[in-house]
């Protein structure tokens, strides 16, 4: 039997009832929140481990806890952690570090999602309740061992105190205590009891690497069974008595206004139910979708569309380009880059361009609401569980304590659910609705209202000695500022530490580098998209030093090892993955296409990764991926498999977006629809893909989003080297590659 | 009144004839494992099998199953073909979000009935409808020769 992971809703416990349950160990911790997370530099978290009950009410005991574990008296083990799963497999890998130093079976452990709950969990807005920015094993690694360590310690105790022996004496093993002398052993839950009497020990110590039985092996993911059934609840799977179903529109035109509608064509459906109307969207409700969907067809909305109805992507893209004139906020100053570029030799410029992208979640963008009697109830998946309780508790006027968050499994997230807009639009809708009422997003409205991953312009300049080699850096990154809004702490001094991320730490040894950054603002909604700021700027980093290698006549690779002599961990994952791609040998001809290899490297999310794309290019300019080998160097590893998995993704999402994507607008319009002209990756187009692991006992990296962040610079690269054209602006179908 | 067999069972259902299966299988039968994706036929996430016929059922008229065999992803334990699929499904450890599996067995266990030792061009043709933004491609290509082989 797999461990029950219960992601559902309906399940969750609340605390007050987790608390109060008759008996056994409860312990509560604190996982550390986004900004702790954020920088990646950083000591891993410690936990600060206590009695849940005692923990909930020690002002002085500064970390409040927000996360629990609980041992009953039948020995099963609950988890209940703010984590959602989205695919990166969190439900997998978090229990097996519980599970590790706790000495249980792995299918012992039951994973429960915490439910928002300011209040009680004490973590206000993005406290802790944010699953992102490839976080989850990087924040939680020491704090949920050390919570199993302690929990353990304490069990043995209990069980010595019992036996009247040296607790030394004893050792715990798949979920008993063990007297070695006498033979004697009791479960964890004949000791539970007793443990909770115990105090919480401060020390404990951890196991050492080589001692680990779970951590590092493959283990399969505990959340299958469920999600190869047709089984596994997403928030639009939610289904109330009486609840309607709602079809939006939203004004076409960011900012605009609903001006008239017609609701009695909408109404003469057989079905509909109501139709609802917002400043700027409405609502048509019916007894299921195909009803809300005939009664929005039937009605012709007016918008008065405002400021924004001559938007194109053309003036957008005019008003980065006249702020990249300006001189922006100074991230990293070596040297006197301004100098040293102009008294070298040689010098390089160049602009590069990424477009505005859409998340385009597998699941649209949906939210269920019941909203009567002075309480709140919403069913949805979120990266965010508390900032969607807050969104809601400001809409309707209700304290956070009558609003409650049923977290689901999210069926894709991409940073797209770490925004609460459409949990906003689905409370305004229920205030107006009679009974509670699913809101489905199409996949036209999800990526026509969807917040984008910001259309980024780079300047660039290198100034090279006569031996080629860069003397001076210079990079100013020019576009929305993301954290200015979701993390204003985030920004200081005007830098937005991520929109620079990737580019401030570029790894190459250059005496003089200057980077800065230029927040430009736009009509245009903005928003985190996997592998947020070093997706941006690592393809920037990793293309321009192509062009440098390009114009030393240098091999890329070996121009590369000899910029990053100092960089052993980064000199180990990029040879072994040119070694593994046989990079000295030449690509196999194809007859008829034009064949190319290109690397990258990079230090992002805390992970070390080089990957090599080998492309092929047709006549008529279409660009085939043909293998992509990748070597990563991310610390110590919880589930292997996990992490070969989420490179595998991260590369599919990366080349797809690479090759094809682009948000365009025209009059005040996003001109994207659907998958038909939002073209995603798919299974005849994707790459084989070879992930090489490096042993390491380092603190653990992030592995949702480097893949992501590779991938561009490897496939323009192998571009450039196919048919010599340098790509600066993303998609590759911006450019016409016809032989 | 069309009355419609899913995996077995017949609902007669008050709904519109035009009204596509998706819907009446989440909204008015109940059966949420098929997914709403693109609606337009270009993703495959509301794949079921109609007589047996991979089908997306976002463009498919109730009007134009009723009588024929509808099966779901539901029921497909009870399908040997389906059984095999998922049991591989688990074993390559396919799932990531999971949002699009469904989908995919449906027109996996398809593929795998009629062409029971598909060759790589022929899993190429079956699945590329089937969209999955966390991209397990290669996860599924190894799951549908692993249940090739099981046979
Ligand atoms: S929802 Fe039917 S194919 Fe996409
Ligand atoms: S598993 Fe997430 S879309 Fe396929």
């Amino acid at each position: 039997m797999n461990a029950v992971v219960r992601a559902l809703g309906e399940q969750s416990t609340s605390r007050r009832r987790f608390l109060q349950g008759g008996g056994g160990l409860l312990l509560g911790f604190a996982l550390p929140g986004f900004g702790a997370e954020q920088s990646r530099n950083e000591k891993p978290p410690e936990a600060a481990v206590g009695h849940a009950t005692r923990a909930m009410t020690q002002e002085s005991s500064g970390l409040e806890p927000n996360a629990f574990i609980r041992i009953d008296r039948a020995s099963a083990v609950t988890l209940i952690i703010h984590k959602v799963e989205m695919g990166q497999g969190t439900f997998t890998s978090l229990p097996m570090l519980l599970a590790e130093e706790l000495e249980v079976d792995l299918q012992q452990v039951k994973l429960e999602q915490a439910p928002a709950d300011n209040e009680r969990f004490g973590d206000p807005l993005l406290g802790g309740q944010v699953t992102g920015g490839s976080t989850s094993i990087r924040a939680s690694w020491n704090p949920l061992r050390q919570a199993g360590a302690t929990a353990r310690t304490m069990l043995v105790s209990a069980a010595a105190q019992r036996w009247k022996v040296d607790p030394s004496t004893c050792t715990a093993r798949n979920g008993v205590v063990t007297h070695q002398g006498s033979n004697r052993s009791l479960k964890y839950g004949e000791l539970v009891d007793a443990a909770a009497k115990l105090p919480v020990p401060k020390d404990v110590a951890l196991k050492q690497p080589k001692d680990f039985t779970l951590i590092g092996k493959a283990h399969h993911r505990l959340d299958s069974p469920d999600k190869i059934d047709g089984k596994a609840q997403f928030g639009i799977d939610v289904r109330l008595p009486n609840m309607s179903v709602a079809a939006i529109a939203i004004s076409p035109v960011p900012g605009g206004k609903l001006q008239a509608v017609e609701d009695k064509k909408a109404m003469a459906v057989k079905g509909v139910r109501q139709v609802i109307k917002l400043d700027r969207a409405l609502a048509v409700l019916g007894d299921h979708m195909w009803a809300a969907k005939q009664g929005l067809a039937a009605l012709s909305p007016k918008w008065n569309e405002g400021p924004n109805a001559t938007l194109t992507t053309a003036s957008l893209v005019a008003g980065l380009r006249a702020a990249s004139e300006k001189q922006g906020a100074v991230a990293r100053n070596d040297g006197n880059t301004e100098k040293a570029i102009g008294a070298a030799p040689r010098k390089i410029e160049a602009i590069y361009e990424m477009p505005y992208l859409a998340h385009a979640t597998m699941e649209p963008m949906n939210c269920t609401v019941d909203l009567r009697n002075g309480l709140c109830e919403l069913w949805v998946g979120t990266q965010v569980p508390a900032l969607a309780q807050g969104t809601a508790a400001k809409l309707t006027g209700l304290p956070l304590d009558k609003v409650r968050v049923h977290n689901h499994y999210l069926g894709g997230g991409f940073g797209r659910r770490l925004e609460t807009d459409f949990i906003a639009l689905a409370v305004e809708i229920a205030k107006q609705a009679r009974g509670p009422v699913k809101v489905v997003y199409s996949r036209e409205d999800d990526i026509q209202h969807d917040m984008y991953r910001p259309y980024y312009l780079d300047r660039m300049s290198a100034g090279l000695d006569d031996k080629y080699l860069p003397v001076g850096w210079f990079h100013r990154i020019v576009g929305s500022s993301i954290m200015a809004r979701f993390a204003p702490a985030a920004v200081q001094n005007g830098i937005d530490a991520d929109a620079v991320e990737g580019a401030k730490d570029q790894p190459y040894a250059i005496p003089n580098v200057r980077v800065e950054y230029v927040r430009h603002e736009s009509p245009v909604p903005t928003a985190f998209w996997r592998g947020v700021g070093a997706t941006h700027n690592i393809w920037v980093v990793e293309s321009f030093i192509d062009e440098l290698a390009a114009a030393a006549k240098q091999d890329p690779l070996a121009y590369r090892q000899g910029l990053l002599k100092d960089q052993p961990r980064m000199r180990t994952v990029l040879d072994l993955a040119a070694n593994k791609a046989g990079w000295s040998k030449p690509l196999r001809a194809i007859e008829g296409r034009r064949v190319g290899r290109g690397i990258s490297v990079q230090f992002a999310f805390g992970s070390y990764m080089s990957q090599v794309a080998e492309i092929s290019v047709g006549a008529d300019g279409e660009v085939q991926v043909h293998r992509v080998v990748c070597a990563v160097d991310c610390g110590q590893i919880v589930n292997p498999d996990t992490v070969i998995a989420q490179i595998e993704s991260g590369v599919v999402f990366g080349l797809g977006a690479a090759l094809w994507n682009e948000v365009t607008f025209d009059k005040g319009r996003v001109q994207q629809n659907n998958f038909t002209d939002y073209r995603v990756m798919r299974i005849n187009e994707a790459p084989a893909i070879e992930v090489y692991m490096v042993k390491s006992n380092d603190a653990p990296g992030g592995i949702g989003e480097p893949g992501t962040s590779a991938i561009a610079p490897a496939l323009t690269n192998a571009i450039f080297a196919a048919t010599g054209q340098r790509l600066r602006k993303l998609p590759v179908t911006a450019t016409s590659l016809k032989a | 009144m069309p009355a419609l067999t899913v995996n077995g069972k017949s609902h007669s259902l008050d709904v519109p004839p035009d009204m596509p299966l998706l819907w009446a299988l989440r909204d008015v039968i109940g059966l949420t494992g098929t997914k709403f994706g693109c609606g337009i036929a270009a993703c495959g996430a509301c794949m079921v099998h109609v007589d047996g016929q991979p089908t997306p059922s976002c463009v498919t008229p109730v009007a134009a199953v009723v009588g024929k065999k509808i099966v779901t992803i539901e029921a497909m334990d009870q399908d040997p073909v389906g059984r095999r699929v998922q049991t591989a499904w688990r074993e390559a450890d396919v799932v990531q979000c999971g949002y699009c599996q469904s989908g995919q067995i449906m027109a996996a266990a398809a593929l795998l009935a009629a062409k029971p030792r598909p060759s790589d061009a022929d899993i190429d043709a079956a699945m590329a409808g089937n969209i999955c933004r966390c991209g397990t491609y290669g996860r599924i290509r190894t799951a549908i020769k692993r249940a090739a082989e099981s046979t």
